[in-house]
C-alpha cells in the first residue's frame, strides 16, 4: 500500500518536526547567529563587567564562594533555551491557526491534532539543542565552565526549554487574537522571568515576595539544577526532587493542555 | 451496479442552536463527480468537513470507503484529497517542499514522493517555479499547487471546496482543465460552489442545497429539465417600470421572476415570446433569450439567487 498509514500513527509527530526543520533551515542563518552573538554581549557587559565588581567586592562570597561567570553560566544558559524554544514554538503555532492555517492542512492528512502540536514541540526542542550547544561553547570559550561535569548545564537547560515550549505552545494555541500577545508575553512574563529568577544574584537575597517569581519560574529550577550539576552549589535531596519535579509538571501540563486546545480547535 | 463510496443519511450539525446541516441523504459512487450547489452559508463546507472527517456529526449515519469518520478519522484522511476554501500552504518553503512535507504527512517516503513531484509540478504547471516560495506565486498558481499537493497521496476521493472562487477567468479555465483530466483518470470528485457553470462543467451528478437542507438532486440537465424551462428571456425596463411590467407580461410566459435589475420570462421558445411581447407594443429597453442554467433552478426552487 502506498500510503503508511502505520508510520503515520506511530511517526506522525516526527513528520511535523520535519516540516518544522525545514522551516527553520531557511532562517538557519539568523538562528546562529543569534546562538553566537547572544551569549558573547552578555558575556562581555554582565560576566565581565559586572562580575570583576562583584569579584571586586563581595568576593565570591557573593555568589556562593564561586567566580561570577560559574554563577551565572548555567542561568544565562538556561535563559537561551527558554527564549529559543519559546519563539520556535509560538511563531509557527500563530502560523499554523491564523497566519498561514497550515495546521488546517495537516489535518486534512492522517495526522492527528496531538500529532500537530507533539511535532510544533519537538521541531522546537531541536532548534533549542542546537542553539544551547554553542551557547555552551561559547561559554566555553570565555572560560565560565570550569568543572569536569560543566557539558551536564546543557540538558538542565534544556529541561526549562522544554517547559516554557511546552506551555508556550498551549498559550498560543489559545490566542486567536494576537495584537498585544507578544507584547504582553515579552513585557510580563519573559522579562520579568529573566530578571527575577536568580540569574545574576541567588534568588535568597531578594525579598520574599519577589522570590515567588523565581518559585513559578522554570528558568530558577533549571539555573539551580544547572549550578548544582556544573559546580557542586550545594542543594539538599529535597530541593533537587523539587526542582525536578515543577519542570516535569511544567511539560505535563503543557502538553496535556496544549493538546487539547489543538483538538478543540482541529477536531470539532 | 457501482459501489457508494459515501453513503449518507440523516446527516445533521449543528453548532449551539444553529442547524447547519439538517438531516441530509445522499450516495456518491466511485468515480462519479458529485456537486454541492448552493450559496454561502448553505451548509456545503460543513459537509465537506464532516465528510473529510476533520468535523464531528451531531447525529445521522456517515459511511466513507465504508468506515465511519468518527471512529476512523485517520484511516479515511488517508485516502482522501482535500482542497479547502482557503489555501493553507506553508508560505515559508518553496512549492517542492511543499508537496514534500505534505506527502510526508501521509507516511509517504521520501523516495515515493520525490519519484512523484515532477508529475505533479507538471500537472500543476508549475515547473518553473519548484523553488520559488509559495508566498511569491499568483492566485491561481498556489491553488494549483493546493490540488497538485493533495495529489500526492494519489488518493480516491479528491474533495474540492470551492475550488475556483477568486481567479480570474483564464486562471478558472486552466483549474478546470486539470480537474476534467482526473474525471477522466477515474478520480471520484467532490465539489462544493457556488457558481453555477462550475457545477454544470465539473459535475455529473449535484445536490442543491439551500438552509442546510436539500432543494433537489439530479444531474445538471436533468435538474434544468425539471426545473426549469428550455429558455429564458431576460427584459430591462430601467428599475422603476419593472414591477408595473411584471403584472402585464404575466399572463404570456410559463413562469416569471422578477430581479432587482431584471424580469425573467420563462418559455420553450424565447425568440417567439419576444415577438410576441412585441406585436403587444410593449418594448423593453434591453433583452436577451439564453438557456436555462442551474442559477434558474434555484431561483425556482428557493425563489432566490446564488449570488447575491
Amino acid at each position: 500500500m502506498r500510503n503508511n498509514l502505520r508510520n503515520v500513527s506511530k511517526y506522525g509527530a516526527f513528520h511535523v518536526a520535519e516540516a518544522r526543520v525545514r522551516n527553520m533551515a531557511k532562517w538557519a542563518g539568523i538562528i546562529l547567529f543569534e546562538a553566537v552573538i547572544n551569549p558573547t554581549l552578555y558575556l562581555v557587559s554582565i560576566g565581565i563587567g559586572v562580575g570583576s565588581l562583584v569579584n571586586a567586592n563581595q568576593g565570591s562570597a557573593g555568589v556562593g564562594g564561586v567566580d561570577y561567570l560559574t554563577f551565572l553560566a548555567p542561568a544565562l544558559l538556561a535563559s537561551a533555551a527558554i527564549q529559543g524554544s519559546t519563539d520556535e514554538v509560538i511563531f509557527p503555532t500563530m502560523a499554523g491557526f491564523k497566519w498561514y492555517k497550515t495546521f488546517f492542512g495537516m489535518r486534512s492528512t492522517p495526522l492527528t491534532a496531538r500529532q500537530i502540536s507533539l511535532g510544533v514541540f519537538m521541531g522546537s526542542m531541536i532548534r533549542t539543542v542546537v542553539s544551547v550547544v554553542i551557547y555552551w561553547i561559547v561559554l566555553y570559550l570565555f572560560g565560565a565552565l570550569e568543572s569536569d561535569t560543566a557539558w551536564l548545564a546543557i540538558p538542565a537547560a534544556l529541561f526549562a526549554g522544554a517547559a516554557m515550549a511546552s506551555i508556550g505552545i498551549a498559550l498560543a494555541g489559545k490566542i486567536e487574537n494576537e495584537d498585544f500577545f507578544f507584547t504582553i508575553v515579552g513585557r510580563f512574563i519573559m522579562i520579568p522571568m529573566f530578571l527575577f529568577s536568580g540569574t545574576f544574584y541567588p534568588l535568597s537575597k531578594m525579598p520574599v515576595f519577589l522570590q515567588f517569581f523565581g518559585w513559578i519560574s522554570p528558568l530558577w529550577h533549571a539555573a539551580e539544577l544547572g549550578r548544582f550539576l556544573t559546580y557542586g552549589y550545594h542543594l539538599s535531596p529535597l530541593a533537587i526532587a523539587i526542582h525536578i519535579s515543577v519542570l516535569a509538571a511544567m511539560i505535563g501540563f503543557g502538553l496535556t493542555a496544549s493538546f487539547r486546545i489543538f483538538e478543540n480547535r482541529l477536531e470539532k | 451496479m457501482t459501489e457508494s463510496l459515501i453513503h449518507a443519511r440523516g446527516l445533521t450539525k449543528i453548532y449551539g442552536d444553529f442547524v447547519a446541516v439538517d438531516g441530509i441523504d445522499f450516495d456518491v459512487a466511485k468515480g462519479e463527480s458529485f456537486g454541492f450547489l448552493g450559496p454561502n452559508g448553505a451548509g456545503k463546507s460543513t459537509t465537506m468537513r464532516i465528510i473529510g472527517a476533520t468535523s464531528v456529526r451531531t447525529s445521522g449515519t456517515l459511511t466513507i470507503l465504508g468506515k465511519d469518520p468518527e471512529v476512523n478519522g485517520p484511516q479515511i484522511r488517508a485516502h482522501l484529497g482535500v482542497v479547502p476554501q482557503q489555501d493553507n500552504l506553508d508560505m515559508e518553503l518553496t512549492v517542492s517542499e511543499n508537496i514534500y512535507i505534505y506527502g510526508r504527512y501521509f507516511g509517504l517516503s521520501s523516495k515515493f514522493i520525490n519519484k512523484k513531484i515532477p508529475d505533479l509540478l507538471e500537472f500543476a504547471q508549475l515547473e518553473e517555479k519548484k523553488d520559488v516560495k509559495v508566498q511569491a506565486l499568483s492566485g491561481g498558481m498556489k491553488r494549483r499547487l493546493t490540488i497538485a499537493r493533495s495529489l500526492v497521496s494519489e488518493p480516491d476521493i479528491l474533495m474540492l471546496d470551492e475550488p475556483t472562487t477568486g481567479l480570474d477567468p483564464q486562471a478558472r479555465h486552466i483549474l478546470w482543465d486539470r480537474l476534467f483530466r482526473l474525471k477522466e483518470q477515474g478520480v471520484t470528485l467532490l465539489i462544493t460552489t457556488h457558481y453555477m457553470d462550475e457545477a454544470e462543467q465539473l459535475c455529473d451528478r449535484l445536490i442543491v442545497m439551500d438552509k442546510g437542507k436539500i432543494m433537489a438532486e439530479n444531474s445538471p440537465a436533468q435538474l434544468i429539465k425539471d426545473y426549469s424551462t428550455k429558455e429564458v428571456l431576460e427584459l430591462r425596463f430601467g428599475s422603476d417600470r419593472n414591477s408595473e411590467m411584471v403584472d402585464v407580461l404575466k399572463p404570456l410566459a410559463a413562469r416569471i421572476e422578477e430581479l432587482p435589475d431584471r424580469i425573467l420570462l420563462y418559455a420553450e421558445d424565447g425568440e417567439a415570446l419576444l415577438e410576441q411581447i412585441a406585436a403587444k407594443g410593449i418594448h423593453p429597453n434591453t433583452s436577451l433569450v439564453r438557456r436555462s442554467s442551474l442559477e434558474d433552478v434555484f431561483l425556482r426552487l428557493t425563489g432566490r439567487s446564488l449570488v447575491e
